[in-house]
C-alpha cells in the first residue's frame, strides 16, 4: 500500500502539472506531491525495518533495506528542492527567463523524474530498472536545455547522447545478464529478477557475467559521471535550472550508482573469489577522484565547480564499493546519503547566490555574508562540509572509507588523500572571496528559501556527530546484502 | 522449415543488418541514410520473426511486428517529416577518410568476433554465430556517432545502435520479457519525440543542425 502510494503520487502529481503547472498554486502542489511522496516513502521503511525484506505486486517489486534507505533520501531530497524550487523558478519566472509552458513543463518534468528514480530503486526487475534510468534522463533532458540558450542546448544535447549511449551499453549488459540467467532459469521473465538472480548467482556462468560487468560499468558509469565517462556532467549541472542540478547530482547519480553496485553483487557471487570486479571499480573512483580534484582548480562556473565536487564524491563513493568489507560499504552507503544531503544544500546556495548577482561567474559573486547572511553562511557551512570538515557527516564516511582503505589497500591511500586534499584547496580558496568582503554593485536583495538549506544542514551535523541506531541498523542489514 | 535452414536464413538476415550498418556509416545524402536504416529495421523485425518460428516462441511475433512499425515505418516517417519541415533534405555531408572509417569498422568487427569467441561457444541456440555480428552493429553504431557532425546523422548512428542491441537480445537469448521489450521501445519512442524537439531547438538557435557550432561548452584553460 505504502509502496503504490509511493510510486503514485508522484506520477499523479506529475499528470496534474502538466495541466495546471504555471497556475499560481503550481509550486505548491509540487511541494505537497514530493511530501507526501516522502510520507510514503516512511511508512514503507517502517515496514522493512520491522518485517525485512518484502515481495509485492506478483514479484514486481523488491524492498530491502538497500533500496528503502535510498528511496526515502530520494523522497526527501526531492521535497526540500520542491521548496527551494519554489521561490528559485518564482524567480525565474518574474525575470523572463522560463516562459508559461516551460513553467508547466518543468514542473511536470520534475515529478515525473523523481517517479522514474522511485521505480528504479523499488523495481525486482533488472530490465524495468533499465528502462526507469532511461525514463530520467530523458525527463531531465529537456529541463537541461529549459532556458533555450545556446549552450543551454549544447548541455542537453551532450547530456542526451552520451547517456543516451551510456545507457544503451547498459541494455547490453542486461540482455547479457539474461543470457546467463537464461541457462539456469529457462526461457521467461524469471531471469531478470533479483530475488532469483541473487539465489543462483553462483550457477551463472561467469565469462559472460564478466562481460556484462563491463557494459554495466560503462553504462551505468556514464550515468554516475565517472571519468573518463563525465563529460555531459558539467555541462548538464551548470547549464540547467538549479534544481535541476540538485536532484542531478544529489539523487540521479546516487540512483545509477545503485544499479551498478547491484550488478556487481550478482556478478561477484558467478565469479567467486578474487575481487577483479573490485579493482575496476576502485580504479574508475580513483580516476574520478583525481581528475576531477585537479580540475575544482580550474573552474570560473560556481555550478560548474559543483558539478566537478560531485564527480570526485561519486568516485570516492564508487571506491569504497570497489574496495567492499564491512567498513568500506558501511562508508560508501553513509558517504552517499551524506553527499546527497550536502551537495543539494549546497546547490541551493549556489542558486540563490547566482540569483543574486544575474550571473554564475563565480568572479562577479561577492560579498555573500553582508549581502544575504543566510546565503553565504549557508554556502560556507556547505563546502566546510562537502570538503570533510568535522563535524560535518562527510567527515565520518570519508575517514571509515580511509580507514578500510588503510588496512587492505594502502598502496592507493596516497592517491586518495592527494585528491581530497586539492578538492579542499580548491573549493576553499575558490569559495571565501565569494562569500566574505564588501557588497558589490551588482548585488540585489533576494527572497530566498532558507528553509531547505537550513534542513539540510542540521541533518548534516547530526549525522556526523551522532548515527541514530535504526540508520545504522538500516546500514548493517544492507551490508549484509551487499556482501 | 527445418532448424539448419531457418539458421541459414537468421545468418543471412545476419548478414545483411551488418551490410546496412556499413552502409549508415559511409552514406551522405540524408534520405539514403533513413532508406539503409528503415531496411536495416525491416532485416531485424525479419529475423526476430525467424527465431519465433523455429523455436515456436510466439512472444517473438509481437516483438517482431514492434520492430516492424517502430523502425522501419514510425522512426524513419518522424525523421523524413523533420527534415523535410526544416529543410535540409539536399544536404550532403561531406566526409574525411571513408576509407580509414570503413578499416576501423572492420577492425571492430573482428573485435567482436574475438570479444564473444568465449561466449559463443555457450549457446546451443540456433543463432549462436550472430551474437558478434550484434555486438558489431553496436560498435558500429557508435563508430557512427563519433565520425559524423550533424544531429540527424548522430540520431540515426544511435538508433542503429539501438537496433543492434535489439539483435543482441534476440540472438543471444529469445528476447527480452515482453515487459522489458515493450518499456524499452516505449522510451525510444519518447526520445524520438525529444530529438524531434531538439532538431527544432538546435537549428532555430544555431541556424543549422550542424554540431561543430556546438562547441562553447568547453573547459577554458
Amino acid at each position: 500500500m505504502a509502496l503504490l502510494m509511493v510510486l503514485g503520487v508522484s506520477l499523479v502529481a506529475a499528470l496534474l502539472l502538466a495541466l495546471a503547472g504555471d497556475r499560481k498554486y503550481a509550486p505548491e502542489i509540487n511541494i505537497f506531491g514530493s511530501a507526501a511522496t516522502f510520507v510514503a516513502s516512511l511508512a514503507l521503511a517502517m515496514e522493512v525495518y520491522e518485517k525485512g525484506p518484502m515481495i509485492a505486486g506478483g514479484n514486481f517489486f523488491f524492498v530491502d533495506a538497500f533500496s528503502v534507505y535510498l528511496t526515502v533520501l530520494t523522497a526527501f531530497v526531492s521535497a526540500t528542492t520542491a521548496i527551494f524550487s519554489r521561490r528559485y523558478m518564482r524567480h525565474e519566472r518574474s525575470h523572463g527567463k522560463v516562459g508559461k509552458s516551460g513553467m508547466k513543463f518543468y514542473h511536470s518534468m520534475f515529478q515525473l523524474f523523481i517517479f522514474a528514480m522511485l521505480l528504479a530503486l523499488l523495481t525486482n526487475n533488472v530490465g524495468v530498472l533499465w528502462i526507469s534510468m532511461e525514463l530520467a534522463t530523458l525527463a531531465t533532458v529537456l529541463l537541461v536545455s529549459l532556458y533555450r540558450t545556446p549552450s543551454a542546448i549544447e548541455a542537453a544535447w551532450k547530456y542526451f547522447i552520451l547517456c543516451g549511449v551510456g545507457i544503451a551499453l547498459a541494455l547490453f549488459g542486461t540482455v547479457l545478464l539474461y543470457f546467463a540467467a537464461e541457462k539456469v532459469f529457462g526461457e521467461g521473465s524469471q531471469g531478470l529478477l533479483w530475488t532469483n538472480l541473487t539465489r543462483v548467482s553462483g550457477r551463472l556462468d561467469p565469462t559472460v557475467m564478466s562481460l556484462a560487468f563491463i557494459f554495466f560499468m560503462v553504462g551505468y558509469g556514464t550515468k554516475v559521471g565517472l571519468v573518463p565517462l563525465h563529460n555531459w556532467l558539467p555541462d548538464a549541472h551548470s547549464e540547467g535550472p538549479t534544481p535541476i542540478s540538485a536532484v542531478l547530482s544529489g539523487l540521479l547519480l546516487n540512483v545509477a550508482l545503485y544499479a551498478l553496485v547491484r550488478c556487481k553483487v550478482l556478478v561477484d557471487g558467478a565469479t567467486g573469489s578474487g575481487n577483479k570486479t573490485g579493482y575496476i571499480m576502485m580504479a574508475f573512483g580513483l580516476l574520478s577522484i583525481t581528475v576531477a580534484s585537479f580540475s575544482l582548480l580550474r573552474q570560473k562556473d560556481i555550478k560548474r565547480l559543483f558539478a566537478y565536487s560531485s564527480i570526485e564524491h561519486m568516485g570516492i563513493a564508487t571506491f569504497a564499493f570497489g574496495l567492499g568489507g564491512h567498513v568500506a560499504t558501511f562508508g560508501a552507503l553513509l558517504h552517499m546519503l551524506v553527499h546527497s544531503l550536502t551537495k543539494s544544500a549546497i546547490f541551493f546556495t549556489a542558486g540563490h547566490a547566482s540569483q543574486m548577482h544575474s550571473t554564475q561567474d563565480m568572479k562577479s559573486i561577492k560579498g555573500l555574508i553582508k549581502g544575504n547572511p543566510m546565503v553565504g553562511w549557508g554556502l560556507m557551512l556547505g563546502v566546510l562540509a562537502i570538503a570533510g570538515m568535522p563535524p560535518f557527516g562527510v567527515f565520518t564516511s570519508e575517514f571509515l572509507i580511509l580507514t578500510a582503505a588503510m588496512k587492505s589497500v594502502p598502496y592507493f591511500v596516497p592517491f586518495f588523500l592527494l585528491g581530497i586534499a586539492v578538492a579542499f584547496a580548491a573549493l576553499f580558496s575558490k569559495v571565501m572571496p565569494m562569500v566574505f568582503g564588501e557588497v558589490p554593485a551588482n548585488q540585489s536583495p533576494l527572497r530566498a528559501a532558507h528553509l531547505p538549506v537550513v534542513i539540510h544542514m542540521a541533518l548534516m551535523l547530526v549525522l556526523g556527530i551522532y548515527l541514530p541506531t535504526f540508520l545504522s541498523n538500516w546500514f548493517h542489514a544492507a551490508v549484509e546484502i551487499l556482501r | 522449415m527445418g532448424i539448419s535452414l531457418a539458421a541459414q536464413i537468421y545468418s543471412v538476415l545476419a548478414a545483411l543488418i551488418l551490410l546496412t550498418s556499413f552502409g549508415l556509416l559511409v552514406q551522405r545524402r540524408i534520405y539514403g541514410l533513413l532508406h539503409i536504416f528503415a531496411w536495416q529495421g525491416l532485416f531485424l523485425s525479419v529475423s526476430t520473426a525467424v527465431v519465433g518460428y523455429s523455436a515456436g516462441l510466439h512472444h517473438l511475433y509481437i516483438s517482431a511486428i514492434l520492430t516492424l512499425t517502430l523502425k522501419v515505418f514510425v522512426l524513419p516517417y518522424i525523421l523524413y517529416t523533420l527534415i523535410h519541415k526544416l529543410k535540409i533534405h539536399k544536404e550532403v555531408e561531406d566526409l574525411v577518410n571513408i576509407p580509414t572509417t570503413m578499416l576501423i569498422g572492420i577492425a571492430l568487427v573482428i573485435f567482436s568476433y574475438y570479444l564473444t569467441s568465449p561466449i559463443r561457444e555457450l549457446s546451443t541456440f540456433v543463432t549462436r554465430s550472430t551474437l558478434a555480428v550484434a555486438l558489431a552493429t553496436v560498435m558500429l553504431g557508435l563508430l557512427m556517432m563519433i565520425t559524423r557532425k550533424k544531429a540527424v546523422t548522430q540520431i540515426v548512428g544511435f538508433l542503429s545502435l539501438e537496433n543492434g542491441l535489439f539483435f543482441v537480445a534476440t540472438s543471444a537469448t529469445y528476447g527480452m520479457p515482453l515487459v522489458v521489450e515493450l518499456g524499452v521501445a516505449l522510451d525510444i519512442l519518447i526520445a524520438a519525440f525529444i530529438f524531434g524537439i531538439f532538431f527544432f531547438h538546435i537549428s532555430t538557435t544555431f541556424d543549422s543542425l550542424d554540431l561543430k557550432e556546438m562547441e562553447k561548452l568547453k573547459e577554458e584553460d
